[in-house]
């Protein structure tokens, strides 16, 4: 078990790739706090995470555009395991519109959540982490933000920021030993995506040279890899994994 | 009420410093080596200690001995 007793809190954990982290860290042996905005709304299959993992999930009710909650669950998570070793920032906002078409409401609101929260989640982690002398942080990026793609500027925008962010951050932990990395998927299989994928995207699944898209359970497995000790040198990398896609 | 040692003992450490050094003057204009990497490093021991988790607003703030307790004194320690 690549995971086995780490301590893990996984943003966005409720469906799509977040959902997927929460599984695979569990089956490889971890102990994962998935972090969820509304409780009430827990989806079936995390739900049913719960009954096969008891003891080693539990569902927090966490939106990262809130000071407090996050602050609280990192104190619950200190309190209960002594100790966080992998946070994965995941949770995000992602629109699609061409630049005449932003709306800056929309947009701040994005921002709020793909960079503000996850720069507060990370500030939080990296507290505790310095003080173990250990950790690993894995922000969820995207291809967009080092390709470009036409009608998703503002969402690059925002992925783009993560970026900087994460060089910069991991250049701050790294005396700690500290690792601070950022995966960027292209397009992912999620139900939402899916969808809308014949409608939508079908020029681009056409772009990619794999000829398919990436699923889930894949972009889990590089948060594996990333989380566990076998990347226990790799930091301040933007990890992409998109199937060689051009855009 | 909290035992003034315990609050002065960590303050000797991280600036290595007699306790006959510390006043009320102990701050970021009086002291040369207070910098950001020992004021974290203040912090992290004084949250440990006392179980609390600053705010970054509380964080920046903590720039003198006489400051600090005044932000402990908000969480209920009251270092005397």
């Amino acid at each position: 078990m690549r995971l086995l007793n780490k301590v893990a809190l996984i943003t966005g954990a409720n469906k799509g790739i977040g959902l997927s982290i929460v599984e695979l860290f569990l089956q490889e042996g971890g102990i994962v706090y998935a972090g969820i905005r509304d409780i009430e709304k827990s989806t079936y299959t995390l739900r049913k995470l719960l009954e096969i993992y008891p003891s080693s999930l539990r569902i927090v009710s966490l939106d990262v555009t809130k000071a407090g909650p996050c602050k609280e669950v990192f104190q619950t998570i200190k309190k209960e395991q002594g100790k966080i070793d992998i946070l994965v920032n995941n949770a995000g906002i992602v629109t699609y519109e061409l630049v005449p078409f932003i709306q800056f409401e929309k947009f701040e609101e994005m921002f709020q959540t793909n960079v503000v929260g996850l720069m507060r989640m990370c500030q939080l982690a990296s507290r505790f982490m310095t003080k173990q002398s250990s950790g690993s942080i894995i922000n969820i990026s995207s291809i967009v933000s080092v390709k470009g793609v036409a009608g998703q500027a503002s969402y690059a925008a925002t992925k783009g920021a993560v970026n900087a962010f994460t060089l910069s951050l991991s250049k701050e932990l790294a005396a700690h030993k500290v690792r601070v990395n950022a995966i960027a998927p292209g397009m992912v299989s999620t139900e939402r995506l899916v969808s809308v994928a014949d409608q939508k995207f079908k020029d681009q699944i056409n772009k990619i040279g794999f000829g398919r898209m990436a699923t889930p359970k894949e972009i889990a497995q590089l948060s594996v890899f990333l989380g566990s000790d076998e990347s226990c040198f790799i930091t301040g990398q933007i990890v992409g994994i998109d199937g060689s896609q051009s855009l | 009420m909290t035992d003034l040692i315990t609050y002065n003992q960590i303050f000797c450490e991280v600036f290595s410093v007699q306790e006959n050094d510390l006043n009320d003057d102990f701050s970021l204009e009086t002291v040369e080596k207070w910098d950001s990497v020992l004021q974290l490093s203040l912090v992290s021991s004084i949250e440990d200690t006392y179980d609390v988790m600053f705010e970054p607003e509380e964080i920046m703030d903590f720039t003198s001995y006489k400051r600090g307790k005044e932000i402990l004194l908000k969480f209920g320690i009251e270092i005397a």
